[in-house]
Formats: structure tokens, sequence, C-alpha cells
């Protein structure tokens, strides 16, 4: 199933965007004009990778500096041990859509962070 | 080089065997380390870990079938360096002689005079301190935490989310103002008055009381603050006793240069216990956060293996992290020769905020809260500065 992701002229090169879903996607157009969807949480703990540094086809994430390639979703610098899914992206009509991958996602322990936080 | 000894088994440590076989180093390799775990990650142990949300499997550093082609001497005390052979002597008795030493033998958690031995008494640095906290934790009821710093902070807003009614004693006007400037630090500890957890300022701690298990902290205003389980969070010391006499120069840490060299050839130092030379600030700073640890190493083994003479790396701009009652704080640079703070996105009363330090007009540190995305623009924009 394609799932609808943001016009394709709201998401600029070099930009990142994270779609709402359980758990998030993050969708990057890389400076190279490719556009890359893996899951959008880091695999070592929570944070997510929209909202980290895009360096070609790596993405580091903001809290550790793990990176992740892209295209694989294979971790490229520790502290990370395991991959990202990828997703399939398909550009029609102007808008970004994903095909969800259907293997396990990789995610990290439920943080504490949002155990603490008030339900919202 | 034929032989380098690596003591210690943390971080700092993992990263410098990592960083000498990733350089090229075929030789034999010891690591040491003082507890008896294969290395493991701290920073959850105030978080997730103590939530119950993480188990141990999750802390480990090494990665699966990860092969060093280290021989692992843990559960093994470093008691002192003969610096003729560079010989590390254990509390057992070995004694390890070496072509080379790497220093990463860390801090050790800062304890109250005269509570050792009663139960409901903890400190957190290791996993063993952090298993009997959350064994403690789980038995509910009211929890002081004695120093407002980040791992204070921390368990704070853990014991919190676990139900615990939680005070927190800190005996500076504001906590964290050193490393955050005195208006930020207020920012973040408020944090705790959000969530109803009571923060008692500019008191020491005159006692601890109580019988076979603690009672109560007694302040130094008299007051009482009755408790069942008690973390003390007041900082750590780094673990340089056992180079005393040993010809290396120690500074409230190992005094090293801008490339971890320190004193004695053939010898480096790297994470807590060291104290580089940080040329953004003309002075030795001993760091102690998880950034240093892992990305110094690499720096410091170059060194070793170099003999001194490679070019150090840049240094980037310090920085940490802490995750307190869902916010995500973020801070990197220093904080202390700033003139200036400016918020340039979001607002503090929204707990979700950028602020940035300049001095004499130019950003030397950034803190976010809830901002990620911003916060990593203006962090690599700093790290570009300091480079320069």
């Amino acid at each position: 199933m394609l799932i609808p992701v943001c016009p394709l002229a709201d998401l600029p090169r070099g930009e990142a965007f994270r779609l709402e879903l359980d758990p998030p996607v993050a969708v990057f157009h890389t400076e190279d004009g490719d556009i890359l969807a893996i899951d959008d949480t880091c695999t070592h703990q929570d944070a997510s990778l929209a909202d980290g540094w895009l360096e070609g086809c790596q993405v580091e994430c903001p809290l550790h500096s793990s990176a992740f390639d892209l295209r694989t979703g294979a971790p490229s610098a520790p502290p990370a041990r395991l991959p990202v899914r990828t997703h399939r992206v398909v550009v029609k009509d102007g808008t970004v859509h994903v095909m969800l991958c259907d293997a396990p996602p990789n995610l990290p322990p439920c943080p504490a962070a949002r155990l603490a936080g008030d339900p919202t | 080089m034929r032989t380098v000894t690596v003591v210690g088994a943390s971080l700092a440590g993992l990263w410098a065997a990592r960083s000498l076989r990733a350089q090229g180093y075929d030789g034999r390799l010891l690591i040491i380390g003082e507890e008896t775990h294969r290395p493991y990650d701290r920073p959850p142990l105030s978080k997730e870990f103590l939530a119950g949300t993480a188990g141990e499997p999750a802390l480990a550093l090494e990665a699966d079938g990860e092969d060093l082609d280290a021989e692992w001497l843990l559960g093994a005390s470093a008691v002192g360096l003969d610096r003729r052979e560079r010989a590390v002597q254990l509390r057992d008795g070995r004694t390890i002689p070496a072509d080379g030493v790497v220093i990463a033998t860390g801090a050790a958690a800062r304890r109250l005079p005269g509570s050792n031995g009663m139960a409901g008494m903890h400190v957190l640095r290791t996993l063993d301190d952090a298993r009997a906290l959350r064994a403690d934790l789980a038995r509910g009821g009211r929890l002081t935490v004695i120093g407002g710093g980040f791992i204070g902070a921390e368990v704070a807003s853990t014991a919190y989310a676990l139900g615990l009614d939680v005070t927190v004693v800190e005996a500076a006007p504001v906590p964290l103002a050193g490393a955050l400037g005195t208006p930020m630090a207020g920012v973040v500890a408020s944090l705790h008055a959000d969530h109803g957890v009571r923060l008692l300022c500019g008191t020491g701690v005159r006692a601890i009381r109580g019988g076979s298990r603690v009672g109560a902290v007694v302040l130094d205003d008299g007051r009482s603050i009755p408790a069942d389980t008690v973390v003390v969070g007041v900082g750590a010391r780094p673990c340089t006793e056992w180079l005393e006499g040993s010809g290396v120069a120690l500074h409230a840490g190992v005094t090293c240069d801008a490339d971890g060299s320190t004193s004695l050839p053939g010898v480096v130092a790297v994470g807590d216990c060291a104290s580089w030379y940080d040329p953004a600030v003309g002075m030795h700073v001993r760091a102690e956060h998880w950034t240093g640890a892992r990305e110094r190493p690499q720096t410091a083994v170059a060194a070793l293996l170099c003999g001194g003479t490679a070019a150090p790396r840049p240094a980037r701009p310090p920085y940490f992290w802490s995750d307190q009652y869902g916010v995500r704080i973020q801070f990197a640079g220093h904080a202390a020769g700033a003139d200036s703070v400016t918020v340039e996105e979001g607002d503090p009363a929204d707990r979700s905020f950028l602020a940035v330090y300049r001095r004499a007009g130019t950003a030397v540190a950034v803190l976010a809260m809830n901002r990620a995305r911003s916060f990593t623009r203006r962090r690599r924009q700093l790290g570009t500065v300091a480079a320069s």
C-alpha cells in the first residue's frame, strides 16, 4: 500500500520529513536528488533520524552520532549495532509516497524519557 | 610497538582498543577492567535501565561477534604503574610490562562521609549501583536525591515516573549553573517543579539519619526530609590514585596535551580520568562526557602510535545531553566564556527552545530543549568556528 508523505515541493534537497506512523518513518531528499526512506528511530537509543545530519547518503543521529546508510539501512558508524529498515519511495503526481517494508523494525528500548513525560 | 595495555574497560577504553586496531596496530593488546562486566553504556543507567524499560543486553557496547583480538583481564584492579617498563601492577600481584599504555580508568562517584553501610543509601555510577538502586526504587515511597546535577535530575525524573515521592536537595542556589550559566540552568531546574518534584536549593546536607536503613536527610538549615531511599549525586573524582608516584603528572586528573599525551612517553590518557588541554579555552579541562570518551581515544591512539608527532585532529566542542521528564536537553560548547545568551527559537516556557551563547558576538555554545534538528545544525556550525 502506498502511503502519501508530502508534496515533493515541500521536501527540498538536504531536507527530511518525518511521517508520524508507529513507528515513524523518515524520508530524506539528498543533495544528489535521491529520495530515500528509513525508519525514523535510531536503533541505539530513542532519537529521530529526521532530526539528524544528512551527508550524501548517510544520516548521523542527532544524539550519539551513530550513522546509517539511507540506501541499505546498515549502521555505518557506532554506537548503533542494528540496521534501520528501508522503505520504498514512489513519487507520483508530485507527491512523495512510501511503501512500508513488512520486516520487523529494530527499535531501541522504550525510552525512560517518554515514560517520565506527561502523557500528551 | 608489540604490547599495548589499555587500563579501563568502559567506553573510553573500548574505543581506545578499537582505535588501536583501526589504526593498524596488530601487536598484543590487553584490556584491564576493574569491574567484572564487559564494556557497557552508562547513560541509560539513570534512565531506561533504572526505569526497567531496558535490560542489561541493551547496555552492551560491543557489537555481536566483535573481536578485537585482545586479552581481557576483567575484575582486575590496577594499583601501580612502573615508568621504566611501563608496567601496570595489578592488585593480585601480577605485573604487565608494555610498550604503550592507555589510561582509561574513569571516575568514581563521590560519597557522603558517615553514611556507609546504611541500607537505602546509593550512588549511581556502575551497573551494580544501578541494579541496587533499581531494586530499592521498586519499593516505592520517598526518595531524596542529594545533588541536582544531571545524574541527580535524571534519577529524580525516572523515580517520579515510577511513582515515588521525590525531593532534590542542591547546595548551590541553582543546579548546573556552572555547565549552563545561571539563567538557562534555572529553566532546566524548573522541570522539577513542572512535575511536582520538590527542589530545595542553597542548602547543604548536615547528616543522614537512620538505623540499619536510612530514615531522613537533615539539611544545614535544620530541616529534616524523611526518606526511604537516598541517592547521592554530587559528582565524581578521577580514578588516578594508582598513578601516584609513577611520574605521570596529575592535577585533578591525568594532565594531558591536546592529543592525550601524558608527561610519560608511551602513555596516553582518555575519558573521565583525563584532563586534556583545550585550546578553545586555553586551559586543561577534565571533560566528563560520553562524547569525549567516545571521540578522543582516536586522537590519543594516533599520538601513542606516532610517538606524539601526529597533528591532533581539532577537537569538536564538548557535547552532552540529558533526558528529564520527557524533555530532551542538548548542550554543546562552553557556557563559561559567554557574555550573552539569546533564545533564538521557541520559548523556554514551552520547554521547547534553542538558545545561543555568545562571547563578543561569536557563538560559543548552544542549548536546546526538544529541538534536536535545529540543535544539530547549530552544533555543526560551532564545530566549524572552533576548528578554523
